[in-house]
C-alpha cells in the first residue's frame, strides 16, 4: 500500500461523506440529485481500489447512470426541480432528535466495532483477480444460480408494476 | 483500508438515515434510502475481501433490488403526483389505522 | 388370532351351508332402511317440508291429549273421514314387512341347516374385514353363529315380522309412514347386528344402534313434547349403562387383551377373582340401563309413548332383552364370579317386585304392559343370575311372544278406541282402562287372544309362561340348595339365604302378576263399556292385517313352552329341547356354577314347586276376579284420585320424584349456578371471550394511534428499534 494510494482512499471517502452531507442539506431535488450522483462516484473509486473493478464499473453505469438519470428525470417531469415554497425540511425539533438519534446510532456501532472487529474466515482473495468480471461470474451463475433467475422475474414484475401504476387513468 | 472503508460505511449509512428523518420530499427520502443502500454495498465490498467474493455477487443483487425499486417507487411518487399535485409526506396518510 | 383360526379351519360343519349367508341376515333389513328412508326423504322432498297436510295431520295428532294411537288425521272440515296415506305407503307396505319375512326365512334354513349338524360344539365365525388394528388390538368386523345367537335371530326376525306386518295397520294413516318402517328396520339391522356381533366392540355397535332407533321410535311423533322427553330419557338413561359397557370392555381389554367371545372363553380362567367381578358389574350395569332393571328402569314405562308397535317389538320383545341376552353371553365371566352373578340375581327379583307392584294400580293399557315387561326382565336375570342361563333365555323367548302379543293387542284395543273416539270428536284418553270396559263384545279376536297371553305370563299350566317361569324358580330354588352362589356370602348375607328369599320373592310376583294382569283383562274387556254412548258404535275389530299377527303370537304364546318341556313331563313331547340347543353355549358355565354336577331335585321337591306356581298363579287370578268389580270403574274424567299407598303404587313410587330431587335437580341447579352462571356465563364468556376481545381491542386502540399512516413516523419507530436492539447488544 503506497502512500499515493492511501492518500486517494482517504480523499474519496471524505469526498463521499462530504458530498452525502450537500445532497442531504439541499433544498432542491436537483441539486440533491446531482450530489448523490458524486457521492456514487467516490463510492465507484472506492470500489475500483478495493479490488472491486467490476463492481466499480456497474456502480457508474447502472446507479449513477440509470437509476439517478431515472430519478432526474422524475424530478423533470413532475416539475419539482426547483425549491418548493414550503419547507420541504421537518421542524427544528425533529431535526435536533434526528441528529442525536445519528450521533447514538453512529456511537452504538462504534462501540460493537471495538468488540467484535471483523475476523477473516476465508483465505483472503487475490487481490490481482479479485474483481475481475470471471471471478464475480462463477458464483453468481453457478452457486446463485436460482436467486439469479429470481431476480430476472423480480425485475418484470417491478417493469409491469411500474408502467400499470405510473398509467394515466383513462377513465 | 477495510476498517475505513466501514467506518465511510456507518457514516454514509447514518447520512442516509439522518435524511430519511428530516426530510418530507419523497423523492429526496427515496434517495436518501439509495444512499442507505450504497452504504452497504460499500461494507458489503470492503467485507468481500475478508470473507470472500460472496459479498460482490451479493451487491450485484442489491443493485438489482434497487432498480427494481426505484421504477416501482417513482410509478407510485407519480400517482401521488397526480392525486396531490406535490410529493409532500404529510399529505400521504391513507393507511392511518 | 383365535378368530382367524376359527375361520381358517375351514372345517367348521356350517361352512359351506347355507349360514355362509347369515351376513344377509342383518344386510336385508339394513336395504329396507336404506330404501324406506330413500322414500321418506323422497315424499319430503316432493311435498317440501312445510307441506299443509302434513303440517295439519301432526299438529292434530299432537294436539290430541295422548296422541299415541297413530292413526293420523284428516281434516276434521272435511264431511267424510277420508284417510290420507302416504304418498309411498303401498310401497313401503310392501318393502318393510317383505325384508323381514325374507330375513326370518333365511334364518329359519339357517337353523335348519345348524339342526342337521350332530356334534355343534363350537360357534361359527366369519370375518368380513379388520375394523380396528392398533397395537396389539384387533378388532374384526365378524359375525358369530352359534345356538344362542340362533335363538335370539329367530325371535328378532320371527316377532319383528309380525310386528311389521301389524304396523301397516296400525300405521296405515300416519303421515311419516315411510319413515317409521325405515326405523323399524334399522332397529331390526342393529339388533341382529348386536345379537351376531362375534365381539364385544360389534356387539355394541348394535347395542348403540339400538339405543338410537328406540329414542327415534319413542319420539316418533315428537311434535308433542311429552314424547320427545321419553325418547330423551330413555337415551340419557341408557348412557349410563352404556359408560358400564365401555368400562368393562376396557377391563377385559387390560387384562387379558381380547374382546372376541372366543378369545374371551379360553382365556377368562386367567383373570382374578376381582376383576372377574368388576367386569361382571360393569357388565351388567349395561345390562340396568338396556333391560330396565333397578336403578335404571325408569325410561321404559315412559318409552310406551312411542307407537304401540314399537312397544311391542323394541320395548318388550327384542331390545330390552338384550341385557339378559348379554349375560347369558357372557356366562363364561359370570360363572366366575358367584358375587356378581348374585348381584344380578338380587336386582332382577327386587325389579320384578318392584315393578309387579307399581303394575297394580297403572289405569293406562300399555303402562301396566310396560311395568309388567320391567317384572318379567327381572325374573329373566333372576334366571340368568343365578347361573340357570337356560331357563333365562327360555322365558326371553316365550316373553316376546306372549308380550308382544299383548301389546299388539293393547295396539288393537287402542287403535278401535282412538278410531271411535276420533269419529266423534272426543278428546278423552284412548288408552286409559277407565274409558274402556266390556271391549270383549266389540273386539272379540282380541279379547280371546289377549287372554291367551294373559295366562301364558300368569303361569297357569300348559301356556308357554307356565314353563319358563317355573323353570326359573325351580332353577332359583335347586341352586339355593348346592351352588356356588349358596356358598358364598352377599354383603354378608349367606348365598342361600339370599337364593330362597329370591324365591319368595319370584313366587310372590308371580301372584301380583296374576293379579295385575286380570285385573288388566277385566278393565279392559269385561263388565259394562264406558267409552261412551256414541262412539260406542264405532267401536271394531282391527282389519286382518293386524289380527292375524295376533292370532300367530297368540298360538306361539300357547304352545311356546314345548321348546323346553321339563324332565317330569317327558309325556307332553321330548323334553329339554332348548337346554340341549344350548348346551355347546350355555352348559359349561352352568355347571360351573352348579359345581360340576348338572342340578338335580328330587320329583317330589319338583311337583311341590310347580303345585306352588301353579296354587300362586290360579289364586291371583280368582283374588283379581274376586275383589275386583269392573262395574263400579268410572271413566277417567270421574275418576277420584287414590288414597293411601294405592296413591303411592299409582305414583310408582314416587322413583321418578326421588330421582328428580336427588339427580336431576342438583344437576340442572348446579350447571346453572356453577357451569352456566360461573362458569360459563362469567368465566369463559366475560372473563375470557369478551375479556380478551376488550384485551385486544385496548392494545388495538394503541397500534392504531400510532398507525398514522405517515411514513416519517415508521420511519422513526424502525430507527428506535435499531437504536434499541443495537444498544442491548452493546450493553451485553
Amino acid at each position: 500500500m503506497g502512500l499515493f494510494y492511501t492518500f486517494n482512499f482517504y480523499l474519496f471517502g471524505v469526498l463521499a461523506i462530504i458530498s452525502a452531507v450537500t445532497f442531504v442539506t439541499r433544498r432542491s431535488p436537483v441539486a440533491a440529485a446531482l450530489w448523490l450522483v458524486n457521492t456514487m462516484f467516490c463510492l465507484a473509486a472506492l470500489y475500483v481500489m478495493m479490488d472491486a473493478q467490476f463492481i466499480g464499473a456497474i456502480q457508474v453505469l447502472v446507479y449513477a447512470g440509470a437509476i439517478m438519470v431515472v430519478f432526474l428525470f422524475v424530478v423533470m417531469l413532475l416539475n419539482l426541480g426547483h425549491a418548493s415554497d414550503v419547507t420541504d425540511v421537518m421542524s427544528g425539533k425533529t431535526r435536533l432528535a434526528a441528529a442525536i438519534a445519528g450521533l447514538l446510532f453512529l456511537a452504538e456501532l462504534f462501540v460493537l466495532w471495538k468488540d467484535d472487529a471483523p475476523v477473516p474466515i476465508a483465505p483472503p482473495v487475490e487481490p490481482a483477480e479479485s474483481g475481475v468480471i470471471a471471478q464475480v461470474a462463477a458464483p453468481l451463475f453457478r452457486d446463485y444460480l436460482l436467486a439469479f433467475e429470481i431476480t430476472s422475474v423480480l425485475l418484470l414484475a417491478a417493469i409491469v408494476g411500474a408502467v400499470v401504476l405510473a398509467k394515466r387513468k383513462t377513465t | 483500508m477495510i476498517q475505513e472503508a466501514l467506518f465511510f460505511s456507518a457514516v454514509l449509512f447514518i447520512i442516509g438515515v439522518v435524511g430519511v428523518l428530516t426530510r418530507r420530499n419523497a423523492i429526496i427520502i427515496f434517495m436518501c434510502v439509495e444512499l442507505m443502500l450504497n452504504a452497504v454495498n460499500l461494507s458489503f465490498v470492503a467485507l468481500s475481501r475478508l470473507y470472500g467474493i460472496a459479498g460482490q455477487v451479493f451487491v450485484i443483487f442489491v443493485m438489482t433490488v434497487a432498480a427494481a425499486e426505484a421504477a416501482v417507487g417513482l410509478a407510485i411518487i407519480i400517482s401521488i403526483f397526480r392525486h396531490h399535485e406535490n410529493v409532500d409526506l404529510r399529505n400521504i396518510n391513507l393507511l392511518r389505522g | 388370532m383365535l378368530l382367524q383360526e376359527v375361520a381358517a379351519a375351514g372345517a367348521h360343519p356350517l361352512s359351506g351351508t347355507v349360514a355362509t349367508w347369515m351376513w344377509l341376515l342383518p344386510l336385508l333389513p339394513l336395504a329396507g332402511f336404506v330404501l324406506n328412508g330413500a322414500l321418506a326423504l323422497a315424499a319430503t322432498y316432493r311435498r317440501g317440508p312445510s307441506d299443509p297436510t302434513v303440517h295439519a295431520d301432526h299438529t292434530h295428532g299432537a294436539g290430541h291429549d295422548t296422541g299415541h294411537a297413530g292413526t293420523a288425521h284428516p281434516d276434521h272440515d272435511t264431511a267424510h273421514h277420508a284417510p290420507t296415506r302416504h304418498r309411498y305407503a303401498g310401497l313401503v307396505s310392501i318393502i318393510g314387512p317383505a325384508v323381514l319375512f325374507a330375513a326370518f326365512g333365511l334364518a329359519l334354513s339357517i337353523f335348519g341347516a345348524m339342526t342337521r349338524v350332530d356334534h355343534l360344539e363350537q360357534p361359527f365365525v366369519q370375518r368380513y374385514f379388520t375394523w380396528m388394528a392398533t397395537g396389539d388390538l384387533r378388532i374384526d368386523a365378524a359375525f358369530q353363529l352359534d345356538q344362542l345367537s340362533m335363538i335370539m335371530v329367530l325371535v328378532i326376525t320371527g316377532v319383528g315380522a309380525l310386528i311389521h306386518l301389524f304396523s301397516i295397520g296400525y300405521m296405515r294413516d300416519d303421515p311419516g309412514y315411510p319413515r317409521f318402517f325405515a326405523y323399524l328396520n334399522l332397529f331390526v339391522f342393529f339388533m341382529l347386528v348386536l345379537v351376531l356381533g362375534a365381539s364385544y366392540p360389534v356387539m355394541f355397535i348394535g347395542w348403540e344402534g339400538v339405543g338410537l332407533c328406540s329414542y327415534l321410535l319413542i319420539g316418533f311423533w315428537f311434535s308433542d313434547t311429552a314424547n320427545a322427553d321419553a325418547g330423551k330419557k330413555a337415551f340419557i338413561v341408557n348412557r349410563i349403562g352404556d359408560f358400564g359397557f365401555l368400562i368393562a370392555m376396557f377391563l377385559l381389554y387390560a387384562h387379558i387383551a381380547s374382546l372376541d367371545f372366543v378369545g374371551i372363553s379360553q382365556r377368562a380362567a386367567d383373570l382374578a377373582p376381582g376383576i372377574v367381578t368388576a367386569i361382571c358389574l360393569f357388565l351388567f350395569l349395561g345390562c340396568a340401563g338396556k333391560s330396565a332393571q333397578i336403578p335404571l328402569y325408569v325410561w321404559l314405562p315412559d318409552a310406551m309413548a312411542g307407537p304401540t308397535p314399537v312397544s311391542a317389538l323394541i320395548h318388550a320383545a327384542t331390545m330390552v332383552t338384550a341385557g339378559v341376552y348379554l349375560v347369558a353371553r357372557s356366562a363364561v365371566l359370570f360363572a366366575l364370579s358367584p358375587v356378581a352373578s348374585l348381584t344380578v340375581a338380587v336386582v332382577g327379583a327386587l325389579t320384578a317386585l318392584l315393578a309387579a307392584t307399581i303394575g297394580l294400580k297403572q289405569w293406562d293399557i300399555k303402562r301396566v304392559l310396560a311395568y309388567s315387561t320391567v317384572s318379567q326382565l327381572g325374573y329373566m336375570f333372576v334366571g340368568v343370575g343365578v347361573g340357570a342361563y337356560t331357563a333365562g333365555i327360555f322365558h326371553l323367548v316365550t316373553h316376546a311372544f306372549f308380550k308382544a302379543l299383548l301389546f299388539l293387542g293393547s295396539g288393537s284395543v287402542i287403535f278401535a278406541m282412538h278410531r271411535a273416539y276420533h269419529a266423534t270428536h272426543s278428546h278423552a284418553d284412548a288408552q286409559d282402562m277407565r274409558n274402556m270396559g266390556g271391549l270383549r263384545r266389540y273386539l272379540p279376536w282380541t279379547f280371546a287372544l289377549m287372554w291367551i297371553a294373559t295366562l301364558a305370563i300368569a303361569g297357569i299350566p300348559l301356556f308357554s309362561g307356565f314353563f319358563s317361569k317355573d323353570e326359573i324358580l325351580a332353577g332359583v330354588f335347586a341352586r339355593a340348595g348346592h351352588s356356588t352362589l349358596a356358598d358364598v356370602s352377599w354383603f354378608g348375607i349367606p348365598g342361600n339365604v339370599l337364593l330362597y328369599a329370591i324365591y319368595g320373592i319370584g313366587l310372590f310376583t308371580a301372584l301380583l302378576t296374576a293379579i295385575y294382569m286380570t285385573r288388566m283383562m277385566l278393565y279392559t274387556f269385561h263388565g259394562p263399556n264406558r267409552t261412551g254412548e256414541t262412539e260406542r258404535s264405532h267401536l271394531a275389530e282391527a282389519p286382518w292385517v293386524m289380527t292375524l299377527p295376533l292370532v300367530v303370537l297368540g298360538v306361539l304364546s300357547a304352545i311356546g313352552g314345548w321348546l323346553n318341556i321339563p324332565e317330569l313331563m317327558r309325556f307332553l313331547g321330548p323334553p329339554q329341547w332348548l337346554h340341549h340347543w344350548l348346551d355347546p353355549v350355555v352348559g359349561a358355565p352352568a355347571l360351573a356354577v352348579t359345581g360340576g354336577a348338572p342340578v338335580h331335585l328330587t320329583h317330589q321337591t319338583e311337583y311341590m314347586l310347580i303345585g306352588a306356581a301353579v296354587v300362586i298363579a290360579v289364586a291371583g287370578i280368582l283374588f283379581a276376579v274376586a275383589r275386583l268389580k269392573p262395574a263400579r270403574l268410572v271413566p277417567k274424567a270421574q275418576a277420584v284420585p287414590e288414597r293411601g299407598f294405592a296413591r303411592v303404587l299409582a305414583n310408582k313410587w314416587y322413583v321418578d320424584e326421588l330421582y328428580d330431587r336427588s339427580v336431576v335437580r342438583p344437576l340442572v341447579g348446579g350447571s346453572r349456578r356453577l357451569l352456566w352462571t360461573v362458569t360459563d356465563k362469567w368465566l369463559i364468556d366475560g372473563l375470557l371471550v369478551n375479556g380478551s376481545a376488550r384485551l385486544t381491542g385496548f392494545f388495538g386502540r394503541i397500534g392504531s394511534y400510532w398507525q398514522t399512516g405517515n411514513v416519517s413516523t415508521y420511519a422513526w419507530a424502525i430507527v428506535i428499534g435499531v437504536l434499541v436492539v443495537l444498544g442491548a447488544f452493546t450493553l451485553r
